[in-house]
């Protein structure tokens, strides 16, 4: 008896992408609940988490998931792949620092200069490098954060290979705890939003035909410079962040390893959603940590995952369940 | 002093452009920038270690299998895994990078870091070069580099594989017309890029320590060697090694030795940013191409 | 032969090489306003870099472009486009995640028309989108202006590349083988369009391998061969011409 499945659109009447003919309560609810319940999950996850290491594991999943959500908001308003999250993260942790020992700024402020500040520094760095494609590009973000790092190591300014201590942290748990969970809330719903206008919707035509763009009257690189300094500006707060947190900073701001993790929670939870990436961190940070004894095998464990994943799944979970939602599945007989 | 710098800042070039010039084939070839580049060339050094000391191989013998074996995952590289995301740059560049990795990271893993592994030198012997004392291994990294340049000339100008080669780097599409298959011609392109990094690392290795850490350092070098010379000029990547072999050499006498990967960096940087081409590179005028 | 002076778009000993290829070889014409101009030439002649060149694509390696007495050689794409020179693409280039009528968001949001129009919500562009698709025969109350560029068929595609000139409210619309690929029917199609066009004082520069047609339209046509101009003039001409004949017509008449 030959089977077939059979896939059928939910009956939601979709004019364009976010337009609704909404018709009942319940029509509401389902169209509702994929945002409102994840979002209620998340601000009451901090308290429900016991001990110190899981707050820990929470924070760095929410400073991954700002790197991760960056760096698809990268790849979604400029087609252009980074492999420097890290430059961000770095520019952030040591503005930060430098900001609260040299000035004397408390964490609040710091934070907010560094975010915004910083975002300006990396974004006038990789400005140069915005005409470039593909792999070019690529080659660039991967020099940038190996080479700040190695200036500092040979010259021994801000700190050297020490690093600088004794930086402030936050005035109290709650705040460290809720700023950085709110922030990866707040920026992914505005990055969404921001995609759906008319300006985001240019953005995102970039990646997709950056000449067609241009032929269309429209000075691309303006907006490859403000899609950068914004996903910038969310890897510089997660290091500004990350510098009070530990209220340490080093050369590890500029590690490899803060590139390439938020790639895999991208890849995994789906490129181009923005969603995707924050749902991927959550899924990959924690299991990673569950194996931090395993040392760097822990990186190999990753880097494969995130291989076979390009490889043999790319679609990523978030445009999975999305279409799961959106269809009824069932088998029917031939 | 200006005497040595002349000698190890020719010795520092051939160096340089023996980590490039795989990583540039494979490039010219098929477009696909090998990011796993570094971690195979650590590899190669890894397995010739093992093969030599633990399964007590003959020394020239345990080098040949190394080579052989990195040239053919290199080929499987591409022949089990690039070949689903051919065309999709983004795909190509996380897989390769993130294979490499992974790659360094199992190795370093294994304790492969510092200097707790190395190879032998062929010979234990210093010459004099008009004054200038140089160890034995040198004399041969210049040797070895200079017939492999000279024999990769000869396979791509003489040899039908070879000719195949120059042609789908010039236009694929007509290569295709002649009934050269593309993905058989990368397939080889990538076992023979990692062929040459694999013989990178066994003659070079010897002068250091075998350790993850050089795979990130090696691929950098790879990169900033074929970005000045214009990515798949086989010129340019000996002009460009020369260059950089030269600056990295003076800047470390004069600043320090932080300064041989700052210089690699960039030269990185200011080529892609004034000049993306390279020196001799043709690809700014086929990516314009409406 | 034609000798026209006119300050409105000249093209002056413009020269490309890559490599070894000349693709344009001290190669100069004026455009007429109002006129239709076909360009024609075997492949590889050098029309499509004659576009690239004139809408700031490729630089050229000498020679100069002029718009209304203004320099444009080698000012970039957007900003030519900005001063009202549309293009279309050899090969099409849709945006294939948009649905096709928000495929002309993208022209209707550059500063040209943005300013014309006085800003306005987003949602106020997208009727426009769809009267423009509509005039470009996109069927407006079907599912098609509403469906994925990426699963339009290719005549729809060729429209909608002329649909993104045209949200420009361009002064000069150069084609670049609007036609290829195109059945008779459809090129019939688009033939009223394009007098539509021309009535409404569009400059068009056309180039085209699509002869017939194209004859019916250009009030001249300029022959190109390895990058130079071979033959110009009206179509009667260049048909009666015997050097054209040998080397494209012979093939195609
Ligand atoms: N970006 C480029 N890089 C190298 N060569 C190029 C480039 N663009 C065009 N050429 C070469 O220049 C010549 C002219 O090409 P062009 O595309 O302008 O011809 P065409 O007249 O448009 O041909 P067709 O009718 O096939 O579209 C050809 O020999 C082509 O191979
Ligand atoms: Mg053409």
């Amino acid at each position: 008896m030959a089977k077939r499945r059979e896939r059928i659109d939910r009956p939601i009447k979709v004019l364009s992408e976010d337009i609704y003919a909404l018709e009942s309560v319940s029509r509401m609810i389902y169209v509702a609940a994929p945002s409102v319940f994840p979002i209620l999950f998340l601000l009451l996850l901090p308290l429900f988490t016991p001990s110190l290491y899981m707050q820990r594991v929470l924070i760095l999943t929410a400073v991954y998931a700002l790197l991760a959500l960056s760096w698809d908001f990268i790849a979604v308003a400029t087609g252009l792949v980074s492999l420097g999250q890290a430059l961000f993260f770095g520019v952030g942790a040591y503005s930060a620092a430098i900001l609260n020992l040299h000035f004397g700024l408390p964490p609040m402020v710091t934070l907010v200069v560094s975010t915004l500040g910083g975002a300006a520094i990396a974004t006038a760095l990789v400005a140069p490098c915005l005409p470039l494609r593909g792999i070019y590009f690529a080659m660039t973000t991967l020099v940038y954060p190996l080479l700040l790092a190695r200036a500092i190591e040979a010259t021994a300014v801000l700190g050297g290979t020490d690093g600088l201590v004794g930086i402030a942290s936050f005035p109290n748990v709650w705040v460290e705890r809720y700023l950085v969970l709110v922030f990866v809330l707040g920026a992914t719903f505005a990055l969404r939003r921001l995609l759906r206008t008319d300006f985001g919707l240019v953005m995102r035509s970039i990646s997709d035909n950056d000449q067609a763009v241009r032929a269309s009257a429209i000075n691309i690189t303006v907006y490859k410079l403000i899609a950068v300094y914004l996903a910038s500006a969310l890897g510089c707060f997660a290091g500004a962040y990350f510098t009070h947190l530990y209220m340490f900073v080093g050369l590890s701001a500029f590690s490899l390893d803060l590139s390439i993790l938020p790639i895999a929670c991208a890849v995994i939870g789906g490129m181009g959603t923005l969603v995707g990436p924050v749902l991927g961190a959550f899924i990959l940070v924690p299991l990673a940590e569950m194996v931090r004894d395993l040392g760097t095998l822990r990186i190999v464990f990753y880097s494969l995952l995130l291989v076979a994943l390009v490889l043999f799944k790319p679609e990523g979970l978030m445009n999975f369940l999305h279409r799961k939602y959106q269809q009824i599945e069932r088998w029917v007989q031939v | 002093m200006l005497r040595s710098i002349l000698i190890y800042g020719l010795i520092n070039s051939i160096i340089l452009a023996l980590t490039a010039i795989g990583f540039s084939l494979t490039y010219g070839i098929s477009r696909v920038a090998n990011f796993a580049h570094g971690a195979l060339y650590v590899l190669a050094g890894f397995a010739a270690w093992v093969l030599f000391y633990r399964l007590g191989l003959n020394y020239y013998l345990a080098l040949f299998l190394a080579v052989v074996m990195v040239a053919l995952i290199g080929a499987a590289l591409y022949r089990f895994a690039l070949i689903r995301v051919r065309g999709m740059p983004i795909s190509e560049i996380i897989v390769t990078f993130a294979l490499g990795t992974a790659l360094l990271e199992l190795l370093r893993f294994f304790g492969l870091f510092g200097s707790n592994y190395g190879l032998p030198p062929l010979r234990r012997a210093t010459l004099q070069l008009s004054g200038v004392p140089v160890d034995f291994q040198r004399v041969a990294v210049v040797v070895i580099g200079v017939v492999l340049i000279a024999a990769l000339w000869l396979f791509t100008h003489y040899t039908k594989v070879g000719l195949a080669f120059r042609a789908i780097a010039q236009d694929e599409q007509a290569a295709m017309m002649v009934g050269i298959d593309p993905d058989r011609m990368a397939t080889l392109s990538l076992g023979l890029g990692s062929a040459l990094a694999a013989i990178a690392a066994v003659v070079l290795l010897p002068l250091g320590y075998i350790a993850a850490e050089s795979g990130t350092n090696i691929l950098v070098y790879a990169i900033a060697v074929c970005i000045l010379g214009g990515l798949e000029s086989p010129a340019g990547v000996i002009v460009a090694s020369l260059l950089i072999g030269y600056a990295q050499i003076l800047s470390v006498a004069y600043f320090g030795p932080h300064y041989q990967m700052i210089v690699a960096l960039l030269a990185i940087l200011v080529t892609l940013v004034f000049r993306p081409s390279g020196l001799f590179g043709r690809q700014k005028e086929l990516e314009e191409r409406v | 032969m034609f000798e026209v002076t006119t300050d409105f778009l000249v093209v002056d000993e413009l020269s490309k090489s890559f490599g070894g290829v000349k693709a344009l070889d001290r190669l100069g014409f004026p455009v007429v306003q109002g006129e239709v101009l076909g360009i024609i030439g075997l492949n590889g002649s050098g029309k499509t870099t004659l576009v690239n060149v004139i809408t700031g694509f490729i630089r050229p390696d000498s020679g100069h472009v002029r718009f209304r007495g203004k320099e444009i050689t080698g000012l970039p794409p957007e900003k030519i486009s900005g001063l009202g020179i549309a293009r279309t693409f050899q090969t099409v280039r849709p945006f294939h995640h948009l649905p096709a009528f928000k495929n002309l968001i993208v022209p209707l949001y550059s500063s040209r028309i943005r300013s014309a129009a006085g800003g306005g919500r987003w949602g106020d562009r997208d009727a426009v989108a769809l009267d423009l698709l509509e005039e470009v025969g996109f069927e407006r109350d079907s599912a098609v202006p509403y469906k994925p560029a990426a699963a339009l068929p290719h005549g729809y595609l060729r429209r909608l590349e002329l649909a993104r000139c045209l949200a420009l409210r361009p002064e000069v619309i150069i084609t670049d083988e609007l036609f290829s690929g195109l059945s008779s029917s459809e090129v019939g199609s688009l033939m009223p369009l394009m007098e539509r066009l021309r009535e409404r004082g569009i400059t068009l520069m056309m180039v085209e391998h699509r002869l017939r047609e194209l004859f019916q339209l250009a009030g001249r046509v300029i022959v190109m061969e390895q990058g130079r101009k071979i033959a110009e003039g009206p179509p009667q001409a260049i048909v009666a011409d015997k050097a054209v004949r040998e080397t494209y017509l012979g093939a195609e008449l």
